[in-house]
């Protein structure tokens, strides 16, 4: 993969899976200590110590059905790569927290891409879920609850026209809002 | 703060949208559905479900559920998208470029007439 956003769609796909009622998205970006951190974080039904080490490894054990994939190594193996790390902090019953950092300006950090595009698909195909997504840049803040807006709409799904068109301008404008220059630096190397 | 102006603008297109379904209730809805595992994420199904979301705007179809899924064992054909129509059995597509995906939703979704090209016979 070659965006960040792309794994973070990857993530939350498995929170979905984990059948997360809510989920939220962070994704914070700090120019002066050089970080780039994502936060994927879900209620759903959350992972024994032994499972987290499999979906970290998945090359240690020999498993019969393919509940977890290759995204989680993926990403960590991107993530240390740049200076950076994976944690996986899950409790059954309760949820997982799943945090990576990496080093904002190192010239193997991936761009973060089409966030708009991600956050977009995972609204509009899991409307069952709570999202919720953040993106801080420096002190500023981005905050996008989805619940408002269901509430708003009532039963009419987000997937129509002008909802759509109304969604990513929300979207787009809050990213923008807080870090003017989102589009065209994202692969600074400063 | 313009949070408020986009949820009048929100309330709007909901006024909007429930005119059109109205009229458009009898038809029989539509369900799209987009195989999103890490399979069909790595094949390229985020921007076959943005070229989706595109053309329900652009081409204004209204009624569709969009829908994902997980891998279903066909990663080799990813990215993979089924549509439902009505009571119509479900039709699965592989390869689904953001190309095809404008072609399914112009022609399968909106015109009723499958893309045959790219269907999977499962």
């Amino acid at each position: 993969m070659k965006e960040l956003s792309l794994h973070l769609l990857d993530i939350a796909e498995n929170s979905i899976a984990a059948e997360a009622k809510c989920i939220k998205i962070v994704v914070n970006e700090d120019s002066r200590s050089d970080l780039l951190q994502m936060i994927v974080e879900d209620d759903g039904r959350g992972m024994n110590p032994e499972m987290v080490e499999k979906v970290i490894d998945p090359f240690t054990t020999t498993r019969t059905t393919r509940k977890v994939g290759l995204g989680i190594p993926l990403l960590k193996a991107a993530a240390e790569a740049c200076n950076g790390f994976l944690t996986i902090d899950s409790q059954q019953g309760k949820g997982t927290k799943i945090f990576v950092q990496f080093q904002r300006s190192h010239i193997d950090r991936m761009p973060l891409g089409d966030l708009v595009t991600t956050i977009m698909n995972l609204l509009v195909a899991n409307l069952q879920i709570h999202w919720i997504f953040q993106y801080k840049y420096n002190d500023k803040v981005f905050i996008f609850d989805d619940h408002p807006i269901k509430t708003e709409l009532e039963n009419v799904p987000l997937s129509e026209p002008g909802i759509l068109n109304c969604i990513r301008e929300m979207l787009k404008s809050g990213i923008l809002e807080i870090n003017p220059d989102f589009l065209t630096d994202q692969v600074s190397i400063s | 703060m313009s949070t408020i102006k986009s949820l009048d603008d929100l309330k709007r297109a909901k006024e909007e949208a429930l005119k059109k379904r109205e009229l458009k209730a009898t038809s029989g809805a539509a369900q799209v559905i987009v195989g999103m595992g890490t399979c069909g994420i790595a094949a390229g199904a985020r921007d076959t479900m943005k070229a989706i979301l595109e053309t329900i705007e652009q081409d204004s179809i209204t009624g569709v559920i969009v829908t994902q899924t997980g891998c279903i064992g066909l990663c080799e054909r990813e990215p993979i998208v089924q549509v439902i129509i009505g009571e119509q059995p479900k039709v699965t597509y592989g390869k689904v470029t953001p190309e095809v995906a404008r072609k399914i939703m112009k022609e399968h979704v909106k015109a009723g007439k499958i893309v045959s090209n790219n269907v999977i016979n499962l």
